[in-house]
């Protein structure tokens, strides 16, 4: 079965739009602060990111199944426990199996409960449709950032490191750029890559637009 | 005191919450276009910063570590940090509707302010006590407020330029000043240690 006939019109728009259109990091402006501090090896980004899409599917199934019962008032209010709960799953999950890593994140897992982009597709989409479409929103959403943050993980990493996966990929007389591996460099890179997809972004809806 | 005085300034300074841990940037991003909004936001980080984490620690140390359920302490934390913004928001709403006006969408993403658990967290994590807890909340929302006010006042200036390529406004030139601060902040590195 193809993903063609899997997918229907409208599904692979929701699809596609969480790593293109609404891209949660690069055009909304969401998750920036995980973006920016799990992203100095790519194994902390990618146990990142597997996080997140995690608990944005869990979200997305727990809140979209529930939205007719949740309260307009208290609607706040369950999206975090439900997004803490699974936050809690993740935390036990990483202590469990990868220890080294979930040091090396310590409290950022936790912090995976604010990260705005979960908040931000419940509030925006999960509460209003249906099952279906949420997961896809979730998927979506979920390669585009764990994408986005492998990607400047990989930069960090070579630069700040030279190891890529902790595997030496630098000439031997290399020197490391030790501000790639600390915050300023995180803020230089996502503001380069942001600039670079907006330049994109920009000159293909130019296009799309006949200007 | 000086111990606490210490956690102060690192807080603030060398250890600043926005700018070596690089929490809180959601907001950072869509409310340093102008010192007021930024101002604003600021005042209402310090009042909810200090005040969960000076409502948390107690939960914790008191409730969760004698009931030996300190598995869920993120669901309570939030559940207590939701509770207070809802505060703030309803205070805000009576008393300052300008300020409501201006946040829009940004005031319930107090919430999800990644400084508010993280203070909390933090606590934990370094397991500090009652009074430094609350000096470590305080000086983090002052931190934040400062790395805050320094962008946007920056970003006034440029708009008064305004010649930043199309692309990198917005967003992306955030990025880039905030950058540049962390950078200068690193110089304030070993005026203090902390764990």
């Amino acid at each position: 079965m193809s993903a063609k006939t899997f997918l229907n019109a409208e599904d692979r728009k929701i699809l596609k739009n969480g790593y293109t259109r609404e891209h949660p990091i690069f055009v909304v402006g969401l998750g920036i602060c995980s973006a920016l501090a799990v992203s100095n090896t790519v194994e902390n980004a990618i146990a990142m990111g597997a996080g997140v899409t995690f608990v944005l599917l869990a979200t997305a199934v727990i809140i979209s199944s529930l939205r007719s019962l949740i309260p307009q008032r208290a609607r706040i209010i369950t999206y975090m426990i439900t997004i803490a709960s699974f936050v809690i799953i993740v935390q036990k999950f990483l202590d469990a199996f990868t220890p080294a890593i979930s040091k090396a994140l310590g409290a950022y897992v936790a912090l995976i409960i604010t990260n705005c982009i979960i908040m931000g597709r419940a509030e925006a989409f999960y509460v209003t449709r249906t099952v279906r479409h949420s997961v896809i929103d979730a998927v979506g959403n979920g390669i585009g950032y764990s994408f986005t943050l492998i990607a400047i993980a990989a930069v960090r990493e070579i630069l700040g490191f030279g190891t890529l996966l902790g595997m030496k990929v630098t000439p031997a007389n290399w020197e490391n750029w030790v501000v790639m591996s600390m915050a300023p460099g995180a803020f230089f890179l996502l503001g380069v890559a942001i600039w670079i997809s907006r330049a994109i972004t920009e000159r293909s809806s130019g296009e799309e637009e006949g200007d | 005191m000086g111990h606490l005085i210490t956690i102060f300034i690192a807080a603030i300074l060398t250890h600043n919450i926005a700018l070596t841990y690089l929490l809180g940037m959601c907001p950072f991003v869509s409310l340093s276009r102008t010192r007021k909004t930024a101002f604003g936001m600021s005042m209402a980080v310090i009042f909810v910063v200090t005040l969960t984490a000076a409502i948390n620690w107690p939960i914790y140390h008191k409730l969760l570590v004698p009931a030996n359920s300190q598995l869920i302490y993120y669901i309570v934390f939030i559940i207590v940090i939701a509770a207070s913004v809802q505060l703030v928001e309803m205070i805000m709403e009576r008393f300052f509707p300008p300020l409501q006006a201006a946040f829009g969408i940004f005031l319930p993403l107090i919430t999800v302010n990644c400084t508010v658990l993280a203070v909390s967290v933090f606590m934990v994590l370094r397991e500090y006590s009652y009074v430094a807890t609350v000096v470590f909340a305080f000086g983090s929302a002052v931190g934040w407020m400062v790395a805050i006010m320094i962008v946007a006042a920056i970003n006034e200036k440029l708009a008064l330029i305004g010649n930043v390529p199309k692309g990198l406004r917005g967003t992306a030139i955030i990025m880039i000043i905030a950058g540049i601060i962390a950078l200068a902040f690193l110089g304030f590195g070993g005026m203090v240690d902390v764990k």
